[in-house]
């Protein structure tokens, strides 16, 4: 349904813009799809042998596991944490409240950078290698902020007279969890879920200073930049990432409109820059 | 009903108990190790004396802070350019897109979800000596040999991070436009304002919550880059964190390293200071 406005200068700002974002994109999906190792022109016809040449290199194919091991254990702990505090937050009154929102959400204004060093000093100090694990502890910090912003938000969005009621009923207060909080807040914990999910998939600074032996797919293909042979696997293979990528965001963003707009109140205009 | 009180603290342990060990127990330890004054004995010994001496270094040296005042410099340009260059974004969306907003806004978010190294790799793609304008000038015989573009340059540095935050500044700035009131711009229309006026005293003011936290999503990650000058800069296009980068890489001084970047902690929460006294920070985490 389009409008009828023309478009104007704004709109025709916008288009250009958009293009100009997806250049890039576009330019490497070219060389994914392109027969040299040069990334430059004329172009050398169409080939799909780097993206077959990608499924079979073990070392690449290796470090999508880890990435993929990472991000899941990661945003499945950001966002239990998250929801734990989100409801003690906006369900309990207890004192420090802003003490702890203050720094609950302070990993946003820290650069990964500094966290990354503090978080190698801490595992030299307690003499833990480094592996997936400390990556998996620094993304699970560094989404958490989101998943907690995310959850928090569509619990501002529903009625806490409805657990009221199931505990004047005689619901204990876990089963009155189980049975009425956590159903309703189900979507915005799944796009929480996601949204971390793909801060850590993505993730290279963090992972850079904390990985061990086996490299997350960022660093990975941060270390194949030196050879010039393998790039083009490379970006067939971040191709397809993106691709599932982009699939997971869009999915995200549905939930959290899902979440937030059929709650059991008339829709509040409020509570939608989670990611 | 004790029990009641007991339930935010049951429910609270477990986030704060990982804050505690995996965010504030590291700055705190990267503070306390900024002391040390040499790698003596390893990376972790006891029994030192805690000196200032890291900070001398740096206060004394030639290139530490320059090189921070450069960083900050660049992320304060990056936050700027990407911010004014989505702003217009976010106001076609809210205000002239209509239906086709959420589809305009998913199409504009999309690209940030890409992987990171490949949008900044990209730009090294297009813009390096034997990359895609170069080769394609010569291909077509605009020119004999490749011309020098801005590739290993601040300024390409400058180009990349701008490319890579411009949507993720748009989602603030969208949320505040579209919080605002529409009855407030009719009254400025039926008392007479003009568009630009009542888009200067009533929009834009009304926006700014959005605006200064696109700033600064922009600008504190950009203040810490190491990994745009490592891939596009080159050399000329180093910044302060590829001096921290360093310090715990390859020139290993772990106590000079955490020194630096204890003092580019300070400053950013200095700045977070001041501008959530400008701004109320709940009202933007929404």
């Amino acid at each position: 349904m389009p409008s009828l406005r023309r478009p104007g200068l704004l709109g025709l700002y916008y288009a250009v813009l958009l293009v100009l974002l997806y250049v890039p994109i576009g330019v490497l999906f070219l060389f994914s799809v392109n027969d040299a190792t040069v990334f430059g022109f004329p172009l050398h016809g169409l080939t799909a042998h780097w993206y077959r040449d990608m499924l079979r290199n073990a070392e690449l194919l290796e470090s999508l596991g880890s990435s993929a091991l990472v991000a899941v254990g990661s945003s499945l702990t950001a966002t239990a944490l998250g929801t734990l505090a989100a409801i003690a937050l906006l369900r309990f009154k207890f004192g420090g409240k802003p003490g702890f929102l203050a720094v609950a959400l302070m990993p946003l204004l820290v650069p990964f950078l500094i966290l990354g060093v503090a978080l190698l000093i801490l595992f030299a100090a307690l003499d833990v290698p480094r592996s997936l694990w400390t990556v998996g502890a620094a993304h699970t910090v560094v989404s958490m902020p989101y998943t907690l912003l995310i959850v928090m938000a569509r619990l501002v969005g529903f009625d806490d007279h409805l657990e009221e009621a199931a505990q004047d009923l005689g619901a204990s207060y876990f089963y009155t969890l189980r049975r009425v909080v956590l159903p309703l807040i189900a979507p915005a914990m799944l796009a929480a879920w996601l949204v971390a999910f793909t801060i850590s998939f993505d993730e290279f600074v963090l992972a850079s200073f904390l990985i061990g032996r086996s490299p997350t797919l960022p660093v990975f293909l941060f270390g194949q930049l030196r050879f010039a042979n393998r790039f083009p696997q490379v970006l067939a293979l971040a191709m397809l990432v993106m691709l599932v990528s982009l699939s997971l965001v869009v999915l995200a963003e549905r939930l959290q409109r899902l979440g937030t707009g059929a709650s059991l109140r008339p829709p509040e205009p409020a509570a939608e820059n989670g990611s | 009903m004790a029990r009641r009180n007991l339930l935010p603290w049951l429910l609270m342990a477990a986030p704060s108990v990982w804050l505690a060990i995996f965010f504030v127990a590291p700055l705190a330890l990267m503070a306390f190790y900024s002391l040390r004054p040499n790698m003596e004995g390893g990376l972790f010994a006891w029994g030192w004396q805690p000196t200032l001496s890291n900070y001398r270094t740096i206060l004394q040296g030639e290139s530490y802070l320059p090189l921070l005042w450069v960083s900050i410099r660049v992320a304060l340009v990056v936050a700027f350019c990407a911010t004014l260059l989505s702003y217009p974004l976010a106001y076609f969306l809210v205000f002239r897109a209509r239906l086709r907003a959420p589809l305009l806004l998913t199409l504009l978010i999309l690209p940030f979800w890409t992987s990171y190294l490949l949008r900044i790799i990209s730009w090294k793609v297009i813009l390096g000596s034997n990359g895609v304008i170069n080769s394609l000038l010569t291909y077509i015989g605009l020119v004999d040999q490749p011309v020098p573009l801005l590739i290993y340059s601040r300024l390409a540095v400058v180009v990349t991070l701008v490319y890579v935050w411009l949507p993720f500044v748009a989602l603030p700035i969208y949320a505040a436009l579209q919080r605002i009131d529409a009855s407030l711009l009719e009254a400025a229309t039926i008392l007479g304002a003009p568009r630009w006026l009542a888009f200067l005293r009533v929009t834009f003011p009304l926006s700014l919550p959005g605006v200064i936290a696109g700033f600064f999503m922009v600008f504190i990650p950009t203040v810490g880059e190491f990994v745009t000058p490592l891939l596009v800069g080159g050399s000329r296009g180093a910044l302060y964190g590829n001096l921290i980068e360093i310090f715990f890489g390859d020139g290993i001084n772990w106590p000079l390293g955490a020194a630096m970047a204890f003092i580019m902690l300070l400053g950013v929460f200095a700045l977070a200071g001041v501008v959530a006294r400008l701004v109320d920070l709940r009202r933007l985490a929404g």
